[in-house]
């Protein structure tokens, strides 16, 4: 027996280590394995013919040109899906699952069968020898359209009388109404407060753009009769639930593989018509059927997410303490529920009290369907929205009281001292000092020096002003499943039931291993993403992994312990009661002999002998569950400068303090930083996914339409973390993959804000794109102009 | 009809016969399959697809493969020597420049264009460089940071680390 010391490589690899990733080798030199990297042995290409209508019922879908061009070899349409009888993509959750009063819930075919509701919308899926042949046959397929009349954005959609996406709802295009709080204890509060404030603001449509578009590569085995499913998402098992019912199999006879996936920011976790479609086509073709998206394609039919339209309304005392908050939200659906449609509504309205001690509070949210492609979750899917407008109304009560905006945030931050905190949107905030967070911040973005910062660019032409927001999540949705699974060699495997696709599992669950068990941290293979490998998981999505994953792998890491106890013993030659599991090797209580985790491994593998009493084999599985989940939350400050000539917005500096709990990778949790602030600034300056109101068509459909962010939007960045423990995992972390996204649209446009109030903007809606400036600004002075002459 | 062309690839010389039409990330990808060079969008506008034609920096969705007859072209599989990686490589992950890794190949090409051309970039003239490229995932600040880094390595000669 060997005596095992502390593996110096633990100290490396360990908890807290800005480790290097794992994955990165494979990416940097080209070998990454993406959908469309895939090949099958006499693979077909599909292509989807897609509804160039808003809502419209289809006359006539004429498809015999397409299907006598060269190479075709099928041309699928709705008269295929009903003959078929596949089912329709329909809602995960509707709001009567959850207790509220119930929603209307829609069934969407994977090829549009006698109607369409959204211009992008499937309606032939042809198939052919290549790519090159699918599209150009696609081109020949000729559809009549007799128009209904549309609404792409969810007021017009609430307009009485207007053109209606489902007939058959009963409400209008109301798919739900939400309501959470107290009406009249709310309005009460209303009608006494010395001070209202209320805004009406819209939360833009975006879309997520991943760089990877979606693509699915489906084959049929007639000997098996069963489904290989090729699939870009972030959720295997949940893309194999959601395709067996469309294809009204069961889950036994499809396996769905993620291979690696290139983003996906929360519009890839539900599956898709396509998905569907590969498989349905190969069963009828005979041969494995690809389809990958255009960029365009993309645009069109990926789910998009905000888009909503809120007015919000707060009531002060004189010393600017918040009495209540109010708010109604029209929340667009899009033109069917997506699986997970709902979780925007839900998480927009129960966050809308912050991190802010506000027990009186009416919210009432209406999904709007309109005839657009389905919202979906995005990055923060609902916390972005609820934070923005609790953050724009804090800045407006901030001038109306005459109060320093960092100080209205201090006098209604929720104190240390009141954890946990039940908000009435029941919700328990564990952990966190959110006003220590909000000092840091104040103090690391040096927040009194900006008089002398703003005086320094006024001398240079600019306009500068300063915002800050503060936001609380929850980090992590529903249960997950993880398992550790040694070899005969003494290696591990982690089995992950989460699902990365750009967040670095591969290298945190290996810290987490390495650190609990000893293994060496080259020595951990990871294996995710394939439904036939892994027994269950549920993906990553909403900053689950590091929490729900985490938590249940140390579940595994602490049953593989149990197991390998005895045998330890029987090793060592001693009592079970008499070895423990300390510093990585068991040992016997009192002395330093000690075994390794990979030598109790090695000898659950003896083809004879001491594994007649022990079982053959080590492994260990555990679950973690989110209830109670964590809530990460943060201060973001940044600093811009406007150049009111031409309108354009710099963002000059940024300094967010997060509290993400303990940080397992710093250099993994400062990325998460990094990019989520890219997709907040995004939204704040540049994106905005539009529909054109008068023909229904997309008119962001390219990304030269659409503003994606570039390097050079990027400011400066301090991103600085306070590691207050969550109370309500083992591994004491709370969610890092969502904070700067939400964080960073309010933070930006109360910057700019600030900038502009002097010159008469009292209002900008998103994005703050320089025309917009440049119209308000004109606007202001006709207006200041118009009040000098009166 | 199909045409004859003749390209060094990663410094080896390939002879094909392939459709006038076909763009040279397509004849990269599927004739050659080095998979390595991503396609991200239709409009010229991403840069996945970037590759080193002749020493300069091209996006291959907008180059016909026959317009790289009798040139060379480098790909993100052409860049380390062998197994050892080249300098950028080993900074874009030592600085944590890449997340979901799908743009990644796009941003090594871009980047080693820009180096092989001013091997002494400004954070400025850095940003000039990838402006053609998108990444969603990382918010840029690493790679411009790995950028800078490799050009550091790559002017004194010394290897940025060992791998991992
Ligand atoms: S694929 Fe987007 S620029 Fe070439
Ligand atoms: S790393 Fe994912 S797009 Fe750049």
């Amino acid at each position: 027996m060997t005596s095992t010391s502390l593996d110096p490589t633990t100290a490396r690899f360990g908890i807290g280590q800005p480790v290097r990733r794992v994955e990165d080798r494979r990416f940097v030199m080209g070998r990454g394995r993406y959908v469309d990297d895939i090949s099958l042995r006499h693979e077909a290409f599909a292509a989807v013919v897609r509804a160039s209508s808003a809502n419209a019922r289809l006359q006539r879908v004429e498809v015999s040109a397409a299907r006598s061009a060269p190479g075709v070899l099928a041309v699928l349409t709705g008269d295929d899906v009903l003959a078929d009888g596949l089912a329709g993509l329909t809602a995960a959750a509707m709001p009567e699952d959850l207790g509220a009063p119930p929603g209307h819930r829609t069934f969407r075919p994977i090829l549009a069968t006698g109607r369409v509701r959204f211009a992008g919308e499937g309606i032939a899926f042809v198939v052919a020898e290549t790519a090159a042949d699918a599209a150009d046959a696609a081109e020949l397929v000729e559809v009549d359209y007799e128009p209904l009349g549309h609404v792409t954005d969810p007021l017009s959609a609430a307009t009485p009388g207007a053109p209606q996406v489902h007939e058959d709802c009963p409400n209008g295009n109301r798919a739900w109404v939400l309501a959470f709080g107290d009406a009249e204890a709310t309005a009460a509060a209303f009608e006494s407060a010395p001070h209202v404030v209320s805004l009406r603001l819209e939360n833009t449509r975006l879309t997520a753009n991943p760089i990877e578009p979606r693509a699915a590569l489906g084959e049929f085995d007639p000997a098996r009769g069963t489904f290989m499913l090729y699939s870009s998402t972030q959720n295997p098992h949940g893309v194999r639930q959601q395709v067996a019912g469309l294809l009204k199999i069961p889950e036994t006879s499809l396996r769905v593989v993620g291979p690696d996936v290139g983003g996906g920011f929360g519009m890839k976790a539900d599956s898709y018509p396509e998905d569907a479609l590969v498989c349905w086509a190969s069963r009828r073709v005979g041969r494995p059927v690809k389809w990958v998206a255009t960029r365009s394609e993309s645009l069109l039919s990926d789910t998009g997410g905000r888009d909503q339209v809120v007015d919000g309304e707060l009531a002060l005392d004189e010393r600017g303490k918040i009495l209540a908050i109010r708010a109604h939200a029209l929340h667009a659906v899009g033109a069917y529920i997506a699986p997970a449609g709902l979780v925007p509504s839900i998480f927009s309205s129960r966050f809308l009290p912050g991190a802010y001690d506000i027990s009186t509070m009416h919210v009432v949210t209406e999904g709007m369907f309109t005839n657009t492609s389905p919202i979906g979750p995005y990055r923060g899917a609902g916390r972005p929205e609820a934070a923005y407008v609790t953050e724009r109304l804090l800045d407006e009560a901030a001038q109306a009281l005459g109060l320093d905006a960092v100080e209205i945030r201090r006098r209604n931050l929720i104190r240390p001292e009141d954890l946990p905190y039940e908000t009435p949107t029941h919700f328990s905030y564990d952990s966190g000092d959110f006003p220590r967070v909000l000092e840091r911040c104040a103090a690391e973005a040096d927040w009194e020096g900006f008089p002398r910062r703003r005086a320094e660019s006024e001398a240079r032409g600019l306009r500068r002003g300063r915002g800050v927001a503060y936001y609380i999540e929850q980090g992590g949705v529903f249960n997950d499943r993880m398992e550790l699974r040694f070899d005969p060699g003494g290696t591990v495997t982690v089995v992950a039931g989460t699902f990365s696709h750009g967040q670095g599992h591969e290298t945190t669950y290996a810290q987490l291993v390495s650190e609990w068990l000893g293994v060496p941290f080259e020595q951990i293979r990871f294996v995710q993403g394939d439904t036939d490998m892994v027994p269950f998981g549920r993906g990553t999505v909403a900053a689950r992994s590091s929490m729900i994953g985490g938590s249940a792998l140390r579940r595994a890491a602490d049953a593989v312990i149990e197991r390998a106890r005895p045998m330890a013993a029987e090793l060592l030659e001693a009592a079970v009661e008499d070895v423990e599991f300390a510093d990585r090797q068991f040992r016997v209580v009192g002395t330093r002999q000690g075994l390794s985790m990979m030598e109790v491994a090695r000898a659950f593998y003896f083809p004879m002998g001491i594994t007649d009493s022990f079982g053959v084999g080590l492994e260990g599985s555990g679950t973690w569950s989110t209830t109670p989940p964590n809530f990460p939350n943060g201060c973001h400050i940044c600093e811009v400068e406007v150049d009111v000539g031409t309108g354009d917005v710099a963002v000059v500096a940024y300094t967010v303090v997060d509290d993400v709990g303990i940080v397992i990778n710093p250099l993994i949790c400062e990325g998460q930083v990094h990019g989520g602030l890219a997709q907040g600034l995004g939204q704040a300056l540049l994106e905005h996914a539009a529909y054109d109101r008068d023909s229904g068509q997309l008119s962001s459909g390219t990304l030269g339409d659409y503003g994606m962010p570039r390097s050079k939007l990027m400011p400066p960045l301090r991103s600085l973390f306070e590691e207050i423990p969550c109370t309500t995992n083992p591994l004491g972390v709370k969610g890092v993959g969502e904070g700067a996204t939400i964080g960073a649209p309010p933070a930006v446009m109360n910057a700019v804000l600030d900038a502009l109030r002097p010159l008469g903007v009292a209002h900008l809606d998103m994005p703050a794109t320089p025309d917009r400036i440049w119209a308000a600004l004109a606007a202001a002075a006709t207006a200041g102009a118009a009040g000098v002459q009166a | 009809m199909s045409v004859e062309l003749s390209t060094t690839v990663n410094g080896a010389p390939r002879h094909e016969v392939v459709e006038p039409r076909l763009l040279l990330v397509h004849y990269l990808r599927e004739t050659l399959g080095l998979t390595g060079t991503h396609v991200g969008c239709d409009t010229s506008q991403c840069g996945a697809c970037t590759v080193i034609l002749d020493g300069a920096a091209v996006k291959s969705c907008t180059v016909l493969a026959v317009q790289a007859d009798g040139h060379e072209v480098t790909t993100v599989e052409g860049l380390a020597a062998g197994e050892a990686l080249h300098p950028l490589q080993e900074a874009f992950s030592t600085a944590h420049g890449l997340q979901c890794g799908y743009c990644t190949p796009g941003f090594l090409m871009a980047a080693a264009a820009l180096l092989a051309e001013n091997p002494d970039p400004s954070e400025e003239e850095v940003h000039r460089g990838i402006e053609g490229n998108l990444c969603r995932c990382t918010g840029y600040l690493n790679i411009v940071k790995a950028v800078l880094a490799a050009a550091a390595t790559m002017r004194h000669g010394t290897a940025s680390g060992s791998d991992r």
